[in-house]
């Protein structure tokens, strides 16, 4: 059994196991992390970013004003951004049976995998999944197409130059697995892959293992998995919250007693404590537009902006912002509030209770209802007539690199009175920023991960005890920038076994048992017999039939009666195989109980002889010779018929297995 | 042998009040918990002292499954919980969760309050009873307990219907619940997995008919609608508010929309929003259709639709008007019939079944006279129509759901006894299996024959597999041969060496010699070697060893010859072999004797011999 690791990203894992001869890949993250790199893509055209001056080496040598531009000190590239693929050499692709998807944030890469590698398996996700995922890559196309760029730059990534360039592109890694974003088409035929499946539903791959996505608590839909025979039992935990958010909570107690459990997408944010975000959250918001200015909220548009909108619907009241206008902007900003109300099934308990009323689980449906929410798919259109001042904006890309957002940056930076509120953890929020310096605007930093943290996670580890770990090395060790929290790590017995990008770990398995069935007719010839108090055993001689990984023994058919003509059978080069062999045999041949035995059968005379480890009987009539021992009998005799006899007279005495 | 046991308690035979009660391995569930709508007496509901005549039935059953929200699916609920006395789990999906107690409420009501019958469940004993409710998501397998195991699938018969799938160990059984297997306005079709159940319960509604399409009635009922309205009448539809009411909704919704129509359509007061409201919060249990368009468009608000108000029946001119309840017996939808009934080019269209004793009923029957109370009659004049919507599988998705799952019996409920006889003998002919119709009270008991699950070394199975090669060949059967150790629950399938070592046994080695004269000139060591030699042509695939010490080993026989004392021609053979060596030693000795003439007649002859198989054995 083996993990191969195609993504070094802690939080966006692409992982595949080799597990009972299928191949399975777990998760499909795309590390966006790349695209701060890249200059923003504006949405109207922005005089500073179109004259920016180009990158020259200093000495002249190199000259890339096409592709690198200098803006605020740091060099970027002036293309369509692009993000970093998982790892696509390590093994082939197409030989991938399955991809189980935990949740909608670690899907991104599916049409890079399941396009133009060759994939031909199926991909598992729930419904909130999939439709939420659809609706994150559906935004990406469309922040990428609605600004279209055709130049694309490569001369950069050249290992030569790439060392006369400044940081952070110089330190860039694995630029070569950069790529542009998919295309709408790309993302419809990966997505018509997916199969639906529920909680806790049992999916067979091949009747050798058995898939059930289970409860995380982290998003819509979001999911841990098993993966399981008989007798193993990976877990995978991937982005799971013990917080109590909109999600259905964690279902912690059907990891148990996994042989090994792998885990990803721990918290990013360890030492902010998502509660206090929150808090900071709406206060930096009022202050603000008391004193007249904008906040500005960049954030993905579903997930945790369910639970600012929700925050604030009871905080509006009370802070007096009840004529503050909230806007949402985003290509999918009325599907995902829409689709946040239908998944009943998939919220936790209390929401699910407002559904039986019947009343909209979330109370953005009021917010929208009163018209303090307003949704609009981009700045263009409705909103440029509808637009007031002071009011909120959540709108995304969170790297600030292309969407809306990127509109909002160029029009509210220059001016102290509005604020930026980051609140999404997957950006440095200082690289977002790098190419709008200098910036008047406020700037705060309320990242909110309900991912685990490392408290949470040995306390479920303690709970669930499996046999082994496996964690992205990053957790095994304490932060770069806090070196001193050991507590920030992952410490356990067994040490957990770390992973990196391009890894290929062996996995310790101890495979020593499969499931078989008994057919009953089998079933039902067998004759047990007891050996020990409480235990029995029974020979078994059968057919074996394996069939789609799924074994049954059958009894063996009577052979048919030999037909008298072929009586001259050469039989020397087919020996028969299908008899059964002799079992083993286990006891010993108690001396006295033997001879009258013997006696019984008309031997009478008999000649016992002591030995150092037993007896020689001798048939004195018979000529034959029996060495009875503690472990063993020999029995030397010339005529056949005898010799039949004495040894079912023996076995009488021993037990077979 | 195990046995599943299954008994209705209703819908045996009959439609109405379903309660079936099935036991597997060891299990008592109870599907469905339904009253008969024709029955005010104690017929009404399933009679619960057939499970324990004294009291409480929690004792007596491991869950309760309901299947949809309908009355006669889930009526009894409250009954046999709070006051026949039940606190196990019931299980339910989400909408049905969210449904059915209303529907409960809105049933006590017209009960208790309006016909004024005691003895009945109150509110607060429907709120108590669906505390007890579980709720089931499609396709989730819910383990009931350590052994019991259910998972629910899509049934298409109203908005939450589902059928299950019932399992302990290796046993099954599926309870259909109302099904239906062609999508409707609102709703998909049902849906189930090759489970190869050892029982499928199927309703059979309409097993004799093979229904024209929905197609058709939808267009016959819009076309009388739209007869009416063209003539300037008034359309009264009375329904219940859950169900049917949507579907006809939204089916008035798109024809308004194609033709123009300019007619008001009402929905009576009670009825709106809320109801709708359920649809749109479960949209992902409607059908593709609605699901996929419901963010642009929720079929479910309705821009044609307007809420009703009292007044409105005066106003002139033509409408339609959808009024609680279905049937006439009471409340809006009969007020208004009363304004109505009078003129004959108004209209009153029963979408669904009316209880004895109600007006619904009596018109239906073609009366024509009504007596209202304060000994006033009343003049039917308006036009009367019935119309069949309910959605339920005809024998031809009843088949089409046999195909799907694969039962190895069938089991018919929910249908009349002379249909169902009918509809037995085509599956029995089709699918050659058996089907039973058990009437209500009568117990079908189905032997069941189920594999037994072992667990076997990885080890035995590996090597047996290896020795039939990578591929399996149907025509060479691999035989394996191991010790299975049944050892409190646990059955292990091992070789024989591994399980004297897991049970802490010493072997006993049980051998034979054997002395085999033979006629042969040469040396000992000349005639063992021409053994060996004639061995090893002969026996090609086994190990041979001719060792130093003066043996040959064939296998675990070990081979020695000597000479005798008298005569130096007369080598004397002895064998030596193991109790488990078995088949070979008949083989060796033969071969030998054998071997020993031909060396005596022809000196030089080594070819090798035609030996005779098939001689009694040795031991």
């Amino acid at each position: 059994m083996k993990l191969y690791c195609l993504s070094g990203h802690p939080t966006l894992p692409c992982n595949v196991l080799k597990f009972k001869s299928t191949t399975i890949m777990l998760d499909c993250g795309l590390d966006t992390t790349s695209v701060l790199n890249f200059l923003p893509l504006p949405l109207v055209h922005s005089p500073r970013l179109s004259k920016l001056p180009g990158w020259v080496s200093k000495d002249g040598t190199i000259n890339l004003e096409k592709e690198l531009k200098e803006c605020a000190g740091r060099v970027f590239v002036d293309a369509q951004p692009e993000f970093c693929l998982p790892e696509r050499e390590l093994l082939d692709l197409s030989t991938i049976d399955v991809i189980l998807i935990s949740n909608y944030h670690c899907m991104m890469a599916l049409p890079y995998i399941t396009e133009h590698t060759g994939f031909t398996g199926t991909v598992y996700a729930t419904e909130p999944t999939l439709q939420i995922g659809r609706l994150l890559m559906e935004e990406l196309v469309n922040f990428m197409e609605r600004v279209p760029k055709a130049q694309s730059a490569t001369s950069w990534k050249n290992k030569e130059i790439r060392r006369m360039l400044p940081g952070p592109l110089k330190d860039a890694v694995d630029v070569w697995m950069w790529k542009r974003c998919y295309s709408m088409q790309e993302v419809n035929s990966a997505l018509s892959k997916v199969q639906l499946v529920g909680y806790s539903q049992k999916v067979e791959l091949f009747g050798a293992v058995q898939v059930s996505p289970l409860s995380s608590g982290y998003s819509l839909g979001s999911s841990n998995w098993i993966i399981q025979s008989h007798h193993e039992k990976v877990s995978y935990v991937s982005g799971s919250s013990l917080l109590t958010t909109h999600p259905q909570p964690m279902d912690q107690s059907s990891l148990k007693n996994s042989d090994v459990l792998i885990l990803t997408g721990l918290t990013q944010m360890p030492t902010a404590n998502p509660d206090g975000m929150l808090g900071e959250f709406c206060s930096n918001l009022a202050m603000t537009i008391r004193a007249g200015g904008n906040v500005l909220v960049p954030c993905y548009s579903s997930g945790v902006i369910y639970d600012l909108l929700e925050c604030l619907y009871q905080f509006i009241e009370s802070a007096n912002l009840g004529t503050t206008p909230f806007y949402f902007i985003s290509p999918i900003a009325n599907s995902s509030l829409e689709f946040s109300q239908i998944f009943a099934e998939w919220l936790c308990h209390n929401k699910q209770t407002k559904v039986y009323l019947p009343e909209p689980p979330f109370p953005h449906a009021e917010l929208i209802q009163t018209n303090k929410l307003k949704h609009y798919p981009s700045i263009h259109g409705d909103f440029s007539s509808e637009f007031r001042q002071p009011c909120v904006v959540f709108t995304g890309h969170p790297s600030l690199r292309f969407g809306d957002v990127v509109h909002f940056m160029e029009l509210w930076g220059k001016s102290s009175l509005n604020t930026i509120i980051f609140t999404e953890p997957d950006f440095s929020y200082l690289d977002a920023l790098a190419p709008y310096q200098p910036l008047a605007m406020k700037c705060v930093y309320c990242p909110i991960d309900t991912r685990l943290n490392f408290h949470q996670v040995s306390k479920l580890l303690k709970e669930v005890q499996p046999l082994h770990v496996v964690c992205p090395e990053q957790y095994t060790q304490p932060p770069l920038t806090q070196s001193h929290r050991s507590d920030l790590m992952l410490e356990l017995q067994p040490p957990p076994m770390p992973y990196r990008r391009c890894s290929v770990l062996n996995l310790p398995f101890r495979r020593r048992y499969e499931r078989i069935y008994i057919l009953p007719e089998l079933a039902n010839s067998l004759v047990p017999s007891e050996i020990k108090p409480g235990v029995s055993v029974a020979t078994v001689s059968a057919l074996l039939h394996s069939k789609d990984n799924k074994h049954t023994l059958q009894s063996v058919p009577k052979p048919p009666p030999m037909p008298p003509s072929k009586k001259r059978k050469r039989v020397i080069e087919e020996p028969p195989v299908a008899l059964a062999p002799k079992p083993m045999l286990s006891g010993a041949v108690a001396l006295e109980a033997f001879l009258a035995t013997l006696q019984k059968h008309g031997i009478t005379e008999v000649k016992v002889e002591e030995t150092a480890d037993g007896h020689i009987l001798h048939l004195q009539a018979e000529d034959t010779l029996i060495q009875l021992e503690e472990d063993g009998t020999h029995i030397v005799c010339d005529s056949e018929p005898l010799r039949t006899t004495l040894r079912d007279l023996v076995l009488r005495f021993l037990q077979k297995l | 042998m195990p046995e599943i046991k299954v008994t209705p308690l209703g819908a045996g035979q009959d439609v109405g009040r379903s309660c079936i009660l099935v036991s597997i391995g060891g299990k008592n569930i109870m599907l469905d918990c339904g009253m008969h709508m024709g029955y005010n007496d104690d017929r009404r509901f399933p009679d619960f002292s057939y499970i324990t005549q004294n009291g409480r039935l929690t004792d007596f059953l491991d869950c309760v499954i309901i299947s949809h929200f309908h009355l006669d699916h889930c009526g009894a609920l409250p009954y046999m919980s709070e006051m026949v006395g039940y606190d196990g789990p019931i299980y339910m999906t989400h909408p049905t969760k969210a449904i059915c107690p209303i529907l409960l409420e809105d049933f006590r009501k017209i009960t208790v309050d309006k016909k004024g019958e005691t003895n009945f469940f109150t509110s607060q004993m429907i709120k108590d009873c669906m505390k007890k409710v579980i709720p089931l998501n499609l396709h989730q397998t819910v383990q009931v307990d350590d052994e019991l195991e259910i998972k629910a699938y899509y049934a298409g018969h109203v908005l939450g219907a589902a059928m299950v799938h019932i399992k302990v160990g290796s046993e099954s059984v599926v309870y259909t619940g109302d099904y239906n297997m062609t999508p409707d306005r609102h709703l998909g079709a049902a849906w189930i997995d090759k489970c190869r159940p050892d029982i499928l319960i199927s309703e059979s509604t309409y097993a004799t008919t093979i229904r024209d399409s929905k197609r058709c009635r939808e267009r016959d009922f819009l076309k009388k609608v739209h007869e009416s309205i063209e003539r300037g009448g008034k359309v009264l539809i009375p329904v219940f508010a859950l169900g049917r009411a949507q579907e006809l909704c939204i089916l008035l919704e798109t024809f308004w929309e194609r033709m123009n129509l300019k007619a008001p359509i009402y929905f009576s007061t009670g009825l709106t929003e809320k109801a709708n409201h359920y649809y749109k919060l479960f949209i992902t249990w409607t059908n593709q259709k609605i699901r996929k368009t419901f963010v642009q468009r929720n079929m479910f608000e309705f821009k044609h639709i307007k809420a009703f108000d009292r007044s409105y029946a005066d106003n002139p001119g033509p409408m339609v008007v959808f009024a609680t309840p279905g049937m006439l017996h009471a409340g809006q939808s009969l007020q208004i019939f009363k304004k109505w009934a009078g003129n004959e080019k108004n209209m009153v269209i029963m979408p669904g079944y009316c209880v004895q004793g109600t007006i619904g009923h009596k018109i239906l029957n073609g009366q024509r006279k009504l007596e209202m109370e304060g000994r006033a009659t009343l003049d039917v004049k308006l036009q009367v129509e019935y119309m069949s919507f309910s959605a339920h599988a005809d024998a031809k998705g009843i088949m089409q759901l046999i195909r799907m799952a694969e039962p190895r019996n069938m089991l018919l409920v929910h249908g009349e006894a002379v249909k169902m006889e009918f509809l037995k003998g085509k599956i029995e002919q089709e699918f050659s299996i058996d089907c039973y119709m058990p009437a209500n009270g009568e117990t079908t008991t189905v032997t069941t024959n189920p594999s037994v699950p072992v667990d076997i070394s990885l080890n035995l199975l590996k090597r047996e597999m290896a020795l039939g090669g990578p591929l399996p060949d149907p025509k060479k059967p691999r035989t394996m041969h191991g010790t299975l150790i049944m050892k409190e629950n646990s059955l292990k399938l091992v070789s024989s060496e591994q399980a004297l070592k897991e049970l802490g046994l010493n072997e006993h080695q049980l051998r034979f010699t054997c002395h085999v004269q033979l006629q042969d000139p040469h040396s000992d060591a000349d005639t063992l070697h021409r053994i060996y030699t004639h061995l090893k042509s002969v026996l090609k695939g086994y190990t041979i060893q001719h060792l130093p010490d003066g043996t040959v080993i064939v296998e675990s026989i070990v081979i020695k010859v000597s000479s005798s004392a008298e005569d130096s021609n007369t080598k004397v053979l002895l064998l030596s072999w193991s109790y488990q060596v078995k088949t070979w030693t008949l083989f060796l000795e033969r071969f030998v004797i054998i071997y020993s003439f031909k060396c005596s007649e022809q000196q030089q002859d080594r070819e090798l011999i035609d030996i005779q198989w098939g001689g009694k054995k040795i031991h």
